[in-house]
């Protein structure tokens, strides 16, 4: 059991230096990721039971090269085994990669074309090596159904047709910022579907982690990248705090800080404080900053509020973001009071019109400011908006304690709008 | 973003009778829409479930308390124009995707091949994480 699950953890590790082996000798990058998929399904049956080969590196690119080879067999692809062949004399006898090509794979699988719902499995299957089953399962759909959405992507990237390799120094800018982007959405993706431990779906958060981690290695210097990583292991550290024993939401306020993972914050802390000394931070690390906050604070009415406010206003002029702005409110409640908070949330009607997350910051600045009625009102109005069922048992739940009278609030005594993606 | 979209045995916009009044043309022009439009919308990665369901005959209403016997009403039922004729479960990119998901199906081909006009119900499935923040 042990050997499967050491070996699933080399493949994956293993899946992009192969991919990218694979594709700067052959080219054709959707060809060869059909043929590197295969040759880890064939390492993860063999490997556990024959042992594992000497260099597993070479032993996956030498499959997936044959696999390639026999794809291009067929009497349809003729004009590409041709100039598979043509290639081939370029191949060194024995394969001895000597890139990294994890960020160009990403770059690739990120391509401000695709739209995320594309990138996101492919990315997670090309570069994080997990299998279409593994992805399907992820995000709830049938795997055939995930099967289409990986091969569409592909035949896009097929389209693109530019060269195997990084951009420009300077030049990989925009591109950068759709990888970014692309793994955020992956993080809060898992983050927001977490509930409790799940053996049988993949950890998208975990894996978000990971391949953040691999763009970091490839650009430790890059302040950016460094503060999504940050963000992400701050977040992640009050991930056993976050569901109770039902798996319902706990709000940051209510959440047991004793159960933050501290190893998870000092590491954050760490690479934050780096990124944070190459001057004007970006949006991550504004947001990892935030995170910071919360992290670091004894209590909840212990946190740092106007920092937090402070680093919200910077957020806002950079991003429009109404989100952000909604959280800027939440800060400005905590930090000047709830009335100037609700002051706040009147401007942003126009940008976020019935959205429910506008309602239920109102709701518990309402409450906050002592307007129960209202509060009820808006608490109803934002469990009628939301799409999320745990949260939606959140908000009819506060509106019925509120409904109940003060005795019921009472039990919980941490009442307090949510800030960020709690 | 994930959506049901679903499908009653109401009235049609197009006072379209019932099938069984079309022609076996009809009939089979409409079964193979339906199976176009779910290979479409499996090749498009957007399919998550499609089912159809047995007719309102074979429907019971169930009504329990909890302790007692369970009271069971087996059909047909007058008002069956109320029940389910079938659902898809589809996973898009917009909630502009599930409407026009949504339109093909309610101009489904009926009688001469003239779209029924059913009208199609688009329901969000709770638990999609939050657009991002």
């Amino acid at each position: 059991m042990t050997g499967q699950q050491d070996t699933a953890d080399l493949l994956r590790d293993l899946a992009p230096r192969a991919l990218g082996a694979v594709v700067r000798r052959y080219g054709h990058f959707a060809d060869a990721e059909d043929a590197v998929q295969e040759a880890l399904l064939a390492a993860a049956t063999t490997w556990p039971a024959d042992g594992m080969p000497g260099n597993p590196l070479a032993w996956l690119i030498r499959v997936a090269s044959r696999k390639m080879a026999d794809q291009y067999r067929s009497d349809e692809a003729r004009r590409r085994r041709e100039e598979l062949a043509a290639s081939w004399s370029l191949v060194p006898a024995e394969p001895v990669p000597a890139h990294d090509d994890t960020l160009t794979l990403m770059l690739m699988c990120c391509h401000p074309a695709l739209s995320p719902g594309a990138a996101i499995p492919l990315t997670l299957r090309a570069v994080g090596g997990l299998t279409t089953r593994e992805i399907a399962a992820a995000f709830l759909v049938p795997e055939a159904t995930m099967a289409q959405r990986i091969s569409r992507a592909k035949a896009k990237v097929r389209g693109f047709d530019e060269p195997f390799t990084l951009p420009p120094p300077g030049g990989g800018g925009e591109r950068l910022r759709s990888v970014l982007h692309v793994l955020y959405l992956i993080f809060n993706e898992g983050y927001a579907a977490s509930d409790g431990p799940d053996l049988t779906r993949t950890d998208l958060s975990g894996e978000a982690v990971r391949l953040a981690r691999g763009v970091h290695a490839a650009l430790p210097q890059d302040a950016e990248v460094t503060g999504l990583l940050a963000l992400m292991l701050l977040t992640d550290a009050r991930r056993p705090a976050r569901t109770g024993p039902g798996g319902e939401l706990v709000p940051l306020e209510a959440q047991d800080r004793a159960r933050w993972d501290r190893q998870l914050i000092t590491e954050g802390l760490t690479l934050l404080t780096g990124a944070l000394r190459q001057g004007e931070p970006g949006e991550y690390q504004l947001l990892a900053a935030i995170a910071a906050l919360h992290d670091q604070a004894a209590s909840h009415a212990n946190t740092d509020w106007p920092r937090i406010l402070a680093l919200y206003n910077r957020l806002e002029a950079m991003t429009g973001n109404p989100m952000v702005a909604l959280n800027r409110a939440v800060a400005m409640a905590m930090a000047q009071g709830p009335d100037a908070g609700l002051a706040l949330l009147d401007g942003l009607a126009g940008q976020l019109g019935d959205h429910h997350r506008l309602h239920s910051v109102r709701a518990h600045l309402l409450e906050q400011a002592g307007d129960t009625g209202g509060a009820i009102a808006e608490f109803e109005a934002a469990a009628a908006r939301t799409t999320n069922l745990r949260e939606r048992d959140y908000l009819v739940t506060k509106a019925a304690r509120l409904a109940a009278g003060p005795r019921a609030s009472q039990l919980e005594p941490f009442d307090r709008p949510r800030c960020q993606a709690e | 973003m994930r959506y049901m979209i679903l499908q009653n045995y109401g009235a049609t916009g197009s006072d379209c009778p019932p099938m069984s009044q079309w022609s076996p043309a009809d009939i089979k022009a409409h079964i193979e829409f339906q199976q176009a439009l779910n290979a479409e919308l499996l090749d498009r990665g957007e399919l998550v479930d499609a089912q159809g369901l047995a007719g309102p005959e074979q429907a019971k209403f169930v009504i329990s308390d909890g302790s007692s016997a369970p009271v069971i009403t087996d059909g047909p039922f007058p008002e069956s124009k109320e029940l389910l004729a079938g659902y898809r479960i589809v996973d898009v990119e917009s909630d502009e995707r599930a409407v026009e998901i949504a339109a093909r199906i309610s101009a489904a081909p009926g009688l001469d091949g003239r779209p029924i006009r059913q009208p199609t119900e688009v329901r969000a499935v709770m638990s999609a994480p939050d657009p991002e923040v």
